[in-house]
């Protein structure tokens, strides 16, 4: 490794009303070198993400690129000077095919001859490992390959500095280990590579530096490989947040919902239909499913919510046939939900909190005869608000102005105080900062213990262990079997997640 | 033989005004940008291009001003819908009753004069083909203005960076701009070909079809247009298919009466409007279809840095 | 370079500054125009917007007006706060006064106090019908309810011309398109004797009444609300689209139809083709300048009734065209719509500061 300096950055301050989102920050990443940008949510990582690739411009501090002071006043110039970024929510076109994508970022000259455009894509595919047809259209493409598109598009274009945000966080298992040794191959030619992540053990196995970040400034710089997970962890949210450690199991009651043969085909062309999917859930136990985004996670909420019903299958509720049945319906039996997106599903953005408790909750006499009983819509939202710790002014706060934490503790207070018998959350804790995410995560076991039943579908499989006695795995709308947690290796969850698995042993081990 | 090819004939000239507004229309949301503005851009040149034909004595200077006006009504809509980022449903509203009101008041003056209209031009060798010919190579210079418009917007679409700008705009303006393109400025360029091609079709109402200028003369065609390019699915040859059938749906009253059939005028001039409806009901049958083809932001405000 | 900045909350001031900086706007607009056609600008705005209402009469012909646009606009209140484009108003009142009109001409010679209520009635459910098919294409169908009202505008305005042209002729009519005169069991009262106003009004005002106690108090007008602010946290409270739908498009086909009844029997009391000027598309203009709030609906419809009525001073008083109507019309929506644009976003000088969002995509610092 050369010990060339390919970025520095000096004192970087970028502020926004109210918020100081990176507060002197000092960075160095020299050529070769992967060097992991660690923090929690909110810890500042996007905002100097943004400011090396020339999306915002820092108020203070400067900037020096191959040992030059620069200044990076747009994307396009970042990506001149040889910078290339991934971001997690990718800059795809589904309709269009992948040299066509790739054309897009390219200056008109070079993207002209798409003969020789194509094959350069298949040359840089071939070299780094990237499988890759530039002909196929990008909706046909799995989460894996769209990433590659956005990977092979930077290295397209001779890039020196690769930006990666959380790139791991859509692959399963088998696919982490595929990017890893497209990295460091990429690495010893003499790219770098910026890697940001709050994935402590990757860093470790990837990383040869580490700059921790925690509200806007850098609480330390560290070599991966030579510290613990929990010093990172300790770094990342300081010394007065609760770390999260493994929930004592409970025991399981009597089966509450029975899921069997559950299908569903969708009618968008780009939808995941649901295929035979059989589930059990005993009262009082979490059973968790993992899977990459978009593998019918959202599908399967959706089927057990009612907000679709399904084509063929049986769904059964303490023994009652609930399949047929509304929404609201399904509520008043004990049904409750939490869905991924926390503004514009679970509550809409512009009404205050207490008209979003009427959202679920009019069943419990918040509504009588049909005109609202606002007294006591207050006096549930407040209730919901004391005893979740929702940080807000009042119940008269638009859910849009909570921070993403207190907004989730809001929703799923909301649901538990209805006295749920089955909860169906979906990545309840995903966005969300480490002392809310304890918060909901006890919710969750409270519930457990109080009797309910819990589907917990998430993509951090952290998660899923620390929770779950039973795990299983959604891949392109099929489900897994379910293992005991305590018997089920993370190679063989991952191999589920990639859809290694035979769907008549899943009927069969569920049932 | 003669009645099929003067009934086709016909047809074809009821079809050229939603043709040109619908390829704009359709390019216009290739973008991303609804514009329901289409009668308003529609009266609007069907009422410059009378006046100026009528005040210059040239049918040019009339087709010129007809774009002109559609263009500026179309940027009135842009600063809206696209600068401000409001509603494209009210704002594309608020265009055509605004157009309603601007064209009448404009043209109050005008109503009752008359001026020479375009003639046929026979294409040379071309209109000698049998039937085609005559159908569609003895027409008036503006129904060949929107056979070149047809196979430019196919052209444009399928060939060229532009079409793959333009699509790539209307699939996703967020990634868009995230890849260095000037969304703002694609979607302004497409909002104002949409109101450049309603101001050609305007024309071809009050300086061809008909030519003369009365209020309202448009007679929902602008909207029909707006249903032509749902019901094509956002593909330019549907287009042409499309705009040739409510041709003949719109003169099948005349085809009727020339038969001795006695049906009361009134209704039969329902009949383009529930062909309209009928149309969209039959696409309803094939909802796979229309979503593989649908602009994903359609209708979405898009502002930059938000 | 200015620059538009989103507003870190929306501005309530705004929202309700916006529709008189609109009409502020239309009138210098007004001002400049009367000026280019070589008119005294302070005598045509005077003739448009106060002389029409400075007498009693006046005051009544603004309420006659004013009837038709304030039902109208509380049905489409109904739809538009539900984020569904009805632009069928018209069309739901040509039918109402049809159907109105078909049940009145049997009724003729007919006295009796239950002949208006069955006539207007009649309206109602004219109204609804021609409500419930866009409705039912919208929900079953899953047809865009824009076009498809449009096109059922066209479709309802050809029905009435072919009423008027062939079965509902007056056979004493001379030959005009118009139907016979209606008895008067089925006429509206007059609120004010010595003038034209009628109990259409009446109707109006109890209708936006309505609307504000479906939106302020009840579960069903909470429900229409989170279908047009959030369709999907709608779907995931299990609040059904399509009862909404039905029920917003029945609302404003009932309201709509009852104008349409209520023009018929009361100021016209016949069938004629040109039963109306536009109402329910100037009904568009009402909600959206009243807010979609049944106060502000009251106050624009009475601002839009002025411009009918001003539009026939003109025309009468400085011979200038009718059509002023419709462009004092279009222009005042096209301003309440860029001024609504700074409920949103404010106006900055310099380089606006982008806030961080999750979603990491936001790139490129785009020209405006």
């Amino acid at each position: 490794m050369s010990a060339a300096l390919r970025l520095k950055l000096e004192n970087i301050v970028k502020e926004y009303p109210g918020c100081r989102a990176n507060d002197g920050i000092d960075l160095t990443v020299e050529s070769g070198e992967i060097h992991a940008l660690l923090g929690e949510n909110g810890a500042g990582k996007s905002t100097l993400m943004k400011v090396i690739y020339g999306v915002v411009q820092p108020d203070e501090g400067r900037m020096l690129w191959n040992g030059h002071p620069v200044k990076v006043d747009s994307p396009a110039r970042a990506r001149a000077m040889g910078i290339g970024m991934v971001f997690q929510h990718f800059s795809l076109f589904e309709t269009l095919t992948v040299a066509e994508n790739i054309a897009l970022g390219l200056p008109t000259a070079e993207a002209r001859d798409r003969r020789e455009l194509d094959q350069r894509i298949r040359e840089v595919s071939e070299r780094y490992g990237m499988a890759l047809d530039p002909r196929r259209y990008v909706s046909t493409l799995s989460v894996g390959e769209r990433q590659r598109v956005e990977i092979i598009r930077c290295l397209i274009q001779e890039t020196t500095l690769l930006i990666l945000d959380e790139p791991t966080s859509v692959l399963t298992p088998q696919e982490v280990t595929d990017l890893f040794a497209t990295l460091r191959k990429l690495a010893k030619e003499g790219c770098s590579i910026l890697f940001i992540s709050h994935k402590l053990e990757e860093v470790r196995s990837l990383c040869h530096n580490a700059t921790v970040l925690r509200q806007g400034r850098v609480s330390g710089d560290c070599r991966p490989k030579d510290v613990s997970a929990a010093d990172i962890a300790r770094l990342m949210v300081g010394d007065d947040t609760p770390i999260s450690t493994r929930v004592p199991a409970a025991e399981p009651g009597d089966v509450l919902l029975e899921v069997r043969d559950l299908s569903w085909k969708s009618s968008d062309p780009f939808g995941t239909s649901l295929k035979d999917v059989s589930v059990t859930l005993n009262q009082g136990e979490i059973v968790g499913i993992a899977g990459v985004a978009g593998n019918g996670q959202d599908e399967l909420l959706k089927a057990l919510s009612g907000e679709i019903r399904m084509d063929r299958g049986d769904m059964d509720l303490g023994g009652l046939g609930i399949g047929a049945l509304s929404p609201d319906q399904r509520r008043k039996l004990g049904v409750a939900i939490v869905p991924e997106e926390r503004l514009g599903r679970g509550a809409v953005p512009g009404m205050s909190l207490a008209e979003n408790a009427l959202l679920t909750a009019s069943g419990q006499g918040l509504v009588d005869r049909g005109m609202i009983r606002f007294g006591r819509v207050r006096d549930f939202s407040r209730a919901v608000i004391r005893r979740f710790d929702v940080r807000c002014n009042g119940e008269d706060s638009t859910a849009r102005s909570l921070s993403g934490g207190n907004l989730q503790k809001y929703i799923i207070g909301r649901e538990a105080l209805q006295n749920p018998r089955l909860l169906v959350a979906s990545h309840p804790t995903w966005g969300v900062d480490v002392g809310s995410a304890v918060a909901i995560h006890e919710a969750l076991v409270k519930l457990r213990d109080e009797g309910a039943s819990i589907l917990l579908i998430s993509e951090d499989l952290d998660e899923l262990y620390q929770l779950c006695s039973r795990i299983g795995a959604l891949c392109d709308g099929r489900l897994s079997p379910l293992a005991p947690t305590s018997e089920l290796t993370i190679e063989q969850l991952g191999q589920w997640m990639a859809g290694e698995f035979d769907s008549a042993e899943a009927t069969h081990a569920a049932a | 033989m003669e009645l099929l090819i003067n009934v086709l004939a016909a047809t074809v000239v009821a079809g050229t005004p939603l043709l040109l507004a619908a390829l704009g229309e359709l390019i216009c949301e290739r973008s991303g940008v609804l514009n329901l503005g289409q009668e308003g851009m529609m009266l609007m040149g069907a009422v410059a291009g009378f006046v100026a034909t009528l005040t210059s004595g040239s049918l040019v200077v009339g087709v010129a001003a007809a774009i002109l006006a559609g263009i500026a009504m179309s940027l009135l809509f842009a600063f809206m819908a696209v600068t401000l980022a409001a509603n494209q449903y009210a704002a594309g509203l608020a265009l055509t009753i605004f157009g309603i009101g601007l064209s009448a008041f404009v043209g109050a003056g005008f109503v009752g004069e008359s001026i020479d209209g375009f003639s046929r031009v026979a294409i040379p060798l071309l209109s000698d083909i049998p039937l085609i010919g005559r159908v569609l190579f003895d027409q008036d210079p503006l129904v060949y203005m929107s056979l070149v418009a047809f196979v430019a917007v196919w052209v444009f679409l399928r060939h060229t960076r532009g079409g793959l700008l333009l699509r790539a705009v209307g699939e996703d303006p967020e990634a868009a701009n995230a890849n260095g393109l000037k969304v703002l400025v694609v979607r302004y360029l497409a909002v104002a070909f949409g109101g450049g091609m309603a101001g050609l079709a305007g024309a071809y109402l009050s300086l061809a079809y008909t030519p003369m200028w009365t209020e309202n003369m448009t007679a929902g065609r602008g909207w029909i247009a707006l249903a032509l390019v749902v019901f094509a699915t956002w593909r330019p040859e549907r287009v042409v298919l499309g705009a040739y059938l409510f041709g003949a749906a719109s003169i099948l009253h005349l085809v009727l009466q020339g038969l001795g059939w006695n049906i009361s005028t009134e209704l039969l001039a329902m009949l383009p409007y529930v062909v309209t409806i009928l149309m969209l009901v039959l696409l309803s049958f094939n909802p796979a279809r229309t979503r593989l083809n649908t602009p994903l932001s359609l209708g979405q405000p898009y502002r930059p840095g938000r | 370079m200015l620059l538009l900045e989103r507003r870190p909350v929306d501005s309530t001031l705004m929202r309700w500054t916006s529709p008189v900086l609109a009409l502020v706007l239309t009138v210098i607009t007004g001002f400049v125009l009367f000026m280019a056609m070589g008119k005294d600008p302070v005598e045509g705005l005077t003739f448009f917007f106060i002389t029409p209402v400075s007498d009693l009469i006046g005051l009544a012909e603004l309420g006659l007006k004013m009837a038709p646009l304030l039902l109208c606009a509380a049905g489409l209140t109904v739809c538009y706060r539900a984020k569904l484009w009805n632009i069928g108003a018209e069309g739901h009142f040509l039918m109402g006064a049809l159907g109105a009109s078909v049940v009145a001409v049997q009724l003729v010679d007919v006295s009796g106090f239950w002949v208006l209520p069955v006539v207007l009635v009649a309206g109602i459910v004219a109204g609804m019908l021609w409500a419930a098919i866009a409705a039912g294409l919208k929900t079953h169908l899953n047809c865009n309810e824009i076009l498809t009202t449009i096109m059922l505008n066209y479709i309802a305005l050809n029905l009435l011309l072919y009423a008027v042209h062939g079965p509902l002729k007056d056979p004493y009519g001379f030959g005009f398109p118009q139907s016979v005169m209606f008895g008067d069991a089925a006429l509206l009262p007059d609120l004010i004797p010595g003038t034209r106003l009628h109990l259409g009004l009446a109707f109006g005002l109890l209708a936006a009444v309505s609307v504000w106690v479906l939106f302020a108090r009840s579960f069903i007008g909470f429900q229409l609300n989170v279908v047009g602010q959030d369709q999907r946290a709608a779907a995931f409270a299990g609040f059904s689209a399509r009862r909404l739908t039905w029920f917003a498009f029945l609302v404003g086909g009932a309201t709509a139809g009852l104008a349409g009844a209520s023009e018929v029997t009361g100021p016209i009391g016949q069938l004629v083709p040109q039963v109306s000027p536009g109402y329910g598309y100037t009904a568009i203009i009402v909600v959206f300048l009243g807010r979609m709030h049944a106060l502000g609906i009251i106050a624009a419809s009475a601002l839009l009734a002025l411009t009918f009525i001003g539009g026939e001073m003109l025309q009468i008083a400085m011979n200038m065209p009718k059509a002023i109507t419709g462009l004092f019309q279009g222009l005042l929506l096209f301003y309440l719509l860029t001024c609504d644009a700074f409920i949103h976003y404010r106006i900055r000088l310099k380089q606006p500061a982008i806030k961080p969002t999750p979603k990491a995509v936001t790139a490129a610092t785009q020209e405006s």
